[in-house]
Parts: structure tokens; C-alpha cells; sequence
């Protein structure tokens, strides 16, 4: 929408007041609070829903598209992301929650859980045969838009660990047009999501020129209409998704489908971050698979979400128990093969980087050094940067002055008032009395 | 520039600090992303190295706009053969480290492998100083 600076992330100004909450928070110190406002860096914005989560104001919020945006298609197909399933309670099952979105204006449901089973099997050949070829990973999951961005922004030298295989969403979008309803132009593939970064990556896709997905609507935007149609909805057999599929909602869902041994999983952005430095530094080397997902526990913790993501958790889990106890639920996907994989590499991004030209760069970086030795290292946030360290690279950087630092101010206050005090002694030679 | 790092010898925790300051420099910079890897394997083996048998030390890593050199120097126990050191698979590490995944035997010839230059001076009962140089064009392969 904003060209190539779009991000689902946005900030409401009338509520923000200033604080730098936010700021501490962000993983990759893309946020600044200017004019008394935060304000996202977008080159850095990883869309991982962290100041959302923890604006105490709510001024952080995703834009995503409205209900009302299903008009423009004839065709409306609903994607719902196996998280929905988690968001309402045993009363209502996924049958009935699929029939819901039917009453809410989509023609039909397509569920985003078949197609984690089909990633799954792709992913799983992907490792296999790159392990025959001598790369045994590790390797790591490509469906958690934020954690792709993150490597981008903090880790481009893991980029190439990155499993080449569309995310569910585009993969049941995908199928959708290309299989059930093959050459029509009045199909609107709408994904119902828990996650800000899929807005961002259905416009702006990871891995593919372009996406499948023509809208997505937040889950929390959804639910009160969904929840009102729900008691009247009639029971169909509308889902078809098994436990594997389901799972991916929460953490550890999408190693069990994989099914590689030696897969780790790890949930929350901070926690991430832990696993790519060590990662980066030459750790893991027995680690084959590494499902990271930036949201606590998984999708279920995604911040356009209504439920907590531990109960929700607990309830689809209890999904899974009993889709394993009827086999006929677990049937794949029967469907010609839909081609999975990336069709463009997924490139570093510079949003860290202090200046174009490596020179420059140099030369800012020692004198932001210099700046941080002077800095009281108290990470304060007066000055609207989440550290003091930060804070001294965007000095260097000629982006605000040292000044800004209310402990510098003093500082220079307290000598200019010394100077005053001293220029108060000095008296015109003719006063002079020594 | 320099940059300057206290290694202590006591934590194992607390290895791998350094090479992850050196990481984000690097990324300041905009540096390769496999320069910095290799820059990141080296440094932090050396980092174990020296966390492991050489009870801490300092760590200093000189960048200038085609490379970095890193020197980490302890005062520990020195290495007496050195040649052996560098073999794949040896050893001195003891059972409680090897048992969290150190101490393989792998840490210097991964040095070696990851940086353009690789120099290693030690004096039994004195100290070591490794001295890491990867050249942000290179492909790594040091001769020693």
C-alpha cells in the first residue's frame, strides 16, 4: 500500500503518549519515541507484534483488512489459521466454527491446517535430500513471517539455513486457485489470521513474487460476529484437517509433522534471538531442524488473537487427542501437487547497517563508541532510544543530539552555570579594587 | 577501530559475549553476512578455548574496512604441543565439559578452518594468544 515501506504494524498517535515501553521491547531497536511519539524505523520492522503486545496504552495496532472488503468477489474463500479453532470453547467445534465463517459471508472454507500438512511432507523430503547431498542442516522453518524478517534484519548469514518452501498460508491459498477453482478471476482468498506479519507478507511476500492471498482479516476483528453466529450454525462436516495440521497453531506442532529427528522448536522472539546467535556461532552442529516461531508458545500467542494462548492451547490439543483417536480425520490433502517452493531467494535486508559506505560506517561506529563510553549506561529511555548504546549510534549518526541524554543536559546545564558564576566575579578594570 | 573485551574465566555461562559484540559491529558495518559468520565460529571458539583451559583473558578485535583481527590472549596453562592441539578429535577438555557439547576437540581446527590467518603463540605456564584474522573477501582455510 505505501510501496515497499509497508508494514502492518502502525502506530495510533492519539493514544500514544511517549513512554518508550515499546521501545525496550522491539528485538531489532526499530523504534524510536520522537515528538513525544513512537516512531517504527521500517527498514527495521520485523512485524513480530512485540509493541503490540506490550503498548500499556494500545496505541500499537496491525492494520488489516475488514470484513467488508469479502464484497469485491463472487467466489470468498475463507483460510481460516488452525489458532481460530483454540479461540472458542468445547461447545464448539471445528465443524461448527468453519460453518460460522459460511454465515459470515464466504462462500467457502478452505482450512490452512490441510496445507501445513502438505509444508510439512515438502519440508520433511527438503531436509532428507539436502542430507543426502552432505547438508545436514541445520536447518530452519520458513513459516513464521517475523522469524524470516528477523534473519533478514539481524542474521542474514543464517539466510541460507531457511527452508525454500512457501508458508502454509500461501500454500492453501495457492491450492485454492490453482485446484478448486482453476481459472476463475472472481476468487477472493481471504486468511484468517492470528499474526501481524502475514498481512505485511500478503503483500510483500517471502520467497515468491507474488502472493495468492487477497486479504487478511485479524482474528480479533472476527470473533464477535463469528462468536454470535456460532450457537445457530448447523453441524457439517466441514473440516478435514488432522492433528498434524491443527497443531501448527502452537508450538513444537510443526517439528511433530515434520518429523525429522533431531528437531528443536523455540517460541518468543527473545528466545528465538538465543538460538540464532548460538546457531550463528557454529553451535547446534547435531541440530537437523529448527521450528522458530516469534509469538509466545506459538500462533496461538499471535497478537491479533483473543484467547490466552495457553488456554487456547490446551484446547487445541485436546482437538488433537481426539482427531487421533478417528483415523478417518487424519486424511491428507488429495489434490495434484501444488509446487511449494520459493521462487525468489530471500535477501538480506540493511536496516543495521549506520551508513552505505563501509568508511563511513567505520567511522561512525568508533565515534559511537566514544559517545556510549560518555553515556550513563542507565538505558533510561528519556531520550527515546532503547539504550544508551543505541542511543549513542544515533548520535553518530547525526539523527539527534547529545543533548537529548537529560544526563548530558545537566551536564552542560551545571557548566554553563559554573561559567556564569565565574563570569559574575570578573569586574571591569575600573571597579577592580587588587 | 578497536574494541576491547574482558573474558571471565569462571562462567560458562557468560562465553560467547564477545563474539556476539563483535557480530553486531560487524553487522553495523554492513560486513558480508559470511564474513561474519566466519568472524562469529572463530571468535567464539576462541572465546571457549580461552573460557575452558585458559581462565579468561581479553579479547581485543581491530576492525578496519577489509577486515578484522582479533587477538585473544589468557594466562593460563599454555598449550605444550601444539601440534597436537591442532589435530582434529584431541583433547584436554575434562569429562564435564565435554558432556555439554565442548570440548570435542574441534575448536581449533574450526579456528582454522573459518579465518584467512590463524597465529598461535603459547608458553607453557605462561599464556596464550591466538591471533584471528578474517579477511571480510576472504574464504577462510588459514595455513598455520
Amino acid at each position: 500500500m505505501n510501496g515497499l515501506s509497508f508494514h502492518s504494524v502502525t502506530l495510533d498517535p492519539a493514544k500514544c503518549k511517549g513512554c518508550t515501553t515499546c521501545v525496550r521491547f522491539c528485538p531489532t531497536e526499530a523504534i524510536r519515541v520522537r515528538k513525544g511519539r513512537a516512531f517504527i524505523i521500517d527498514e527495521r520492522c520485523i512485524d513480530c507484534g512485540e509493541c503490540i503486545r506490550t503498548c500499556p496504552n494500545n496505541a500499537k495496532k496491525a492494520v488489516s483488512d475488514p470484513l467488508s472488503a469479502l464484497e469485491r468477489y463472487t467466489i470468498r474463500v475463507a483460510l481460516p489459521a488452525p489458532t481460530l479453532y483454540g479461540q472458542f470453547d468445547e461447545r464448539f467445534s471445528v465443524d461448527r466454527i468453519l460453518g460460522g465463517l459460511l454465515e459470515l459471508g464466504f462462500t467457502d472454507v478452505f482450512e490452512v491446517a490441510r496445507a501445513a500438512e502438505l509444508v510439512a511432507d515438502a519440508t520433511a523430503s527438503w531436509i532428507a535430500s539436502e542430507s543426502l547431498s552432505g547438508n545436514g542442516g541445520p536447518w530452519i522453518s520458513s513459516a513464521c513471517p517475523a522469524v524470516v524478517k528477523l534473519l533478514q534484519v539481524r542474521f542474514p548469514s543464517l539466510l541460507e539455513r531457511l527452508v525454500p518452501i512457501m508458508s502454509p498460508m500461501e500454500a492453501a491459498a495457492r491450492i485454492v486457485k490453482e485446484r478448486l477453482y482453476p481459472g476463475r478471476t472472481d476468487v477472493g482468498v481471504f486468511f484468517i489470521s492470528p499474526c501481524a506479519g502475514k498481512v505485511t507478507v500478503s503483500r510483500f511476500p517471502q520467497g515468491l513474487t507474488e502472493s495468492a492471498v487477497d486479504g487478511v482479516i485479524a482474528i480479533k476483528d472476527l470473533y464477535v460476529p463469528l462468536r454470535n453466529a456460532l450457537p445457530g450454525v448447523q453441524e457439517r462436516p466441514l473440516g478435514h484437517a488432522g492433528a498434524r495440521g491443527v497443531a501448527w497453531a502452537h508450538i513444537d506442532g510443526e517439528s511433530d509433522a515434520v518429523g525429522v529427528p533431531k528437531a528443536i522448536s523455540v517460541s518468543g522472539i527473545a528466545d528465538v534471538i538465543g538460538v540464532f546467535e548460538a546457531l550463528e556461532n557454529g553451535k547446534m552442529k547435531d541440530v537437523a531442524f529448527i521450528e522458530a516461531l516469534a509469538c509466545p508458545v506459538g500462533c496461538v500467542g499471535g497478537p491479533l488473537t483473543v484467547e490466552n494462548p495457553y488456554i487456547a492451547r490446551a484446547r487445541i490439543r485436546a482437538f488433537e487427542r481426539k482427531a487421533a483417536e478417528s483415523p478417518g480425520r487424519e486424511a491428507r490433502f488429495e489434490g495434484d501437487a501444488v509446487d511449494l517452493g520459493f521462487e525468489v531467494l530471500v535477501a538480506a535486508r540493511s536496516g543495521l547497517r549506520l551508513a552505505p559506505d563501509m568508511f563511513k560506517a567505520m567511522i561512525m561506529l568508533e565515534e559511537a563508541e566514544i559517545i556510549g563510553e560518555s553515556l550513563p549506561g542507565l538505558d533510561c529511555g528519556s531520550c527515546g532510544a532503547p539504550t544508551c548504546r543505541a542511543f549513542a549510534e544515533d548520535v553518530a549518526k547525526g539523527d539527534v543530539l547529545i543533548t537529548d541524554c537529560i544526563f548530558k543536559l545537566r551536564e552542560n546545564v551545571r557548566k554553563l552555570a559554573e561559567e556564569l558564576i565565574n563570569m559574575e566575579r570578573w569586574q571591569p578594570p575600573g571597579l577592580d579594587k587588587d | 577501530m578497536q574494541l576491547r573485551y574482558e573474558v571471565s574465566g569462571a562462567d560458562l555461562s557468560l562465553a560467547g559475549k564477545a563474539s556476539t559484540e563483535v557480530k553486531r559491529a560487524l553487522g553495523r558495518l554492513g560486513v558480508n553476512p559470511g564474513a561474519i559468520k566466519r568472524a562469529a565460529v572463530s571468535m567464539y571458539e576462541a572465546e571457549m578455548n580461552m573460557v575452558i583451559h585458559g581462565g579468561g583473558g581479553i579479547a581485543i578485535a581491530e576492525l578496519s574496512p577489509d577486515r578484522i583481527v582479533v587477538t585473544m590472549e589468557d594466562t593460563g596453562p599454555g598449550i605444550p604441543d601444539l601440534e597436537l592441539a591442532m589435530q582434529e578429535g584431541y583433547s584436554t577438555a575434562p569429562e564435564w565439559i565435554r558432556e555439554l557439547g565442548f570440548g570435542a576437540g574441534m575448536g581449533l581446527p574450526n579456528i582454522k578452518r573459518n579465518a584467512d590467518d590463524l597465529r598461535i603463540e603459547s608458553v607453557v605456564g605462561k599464556g596464550t594468544k591466538v591471533t584471528i584474522i578474517i579477511d571480510f573477501n576472504g574464504f577462510g582455510g588459514a595455513q598455520v
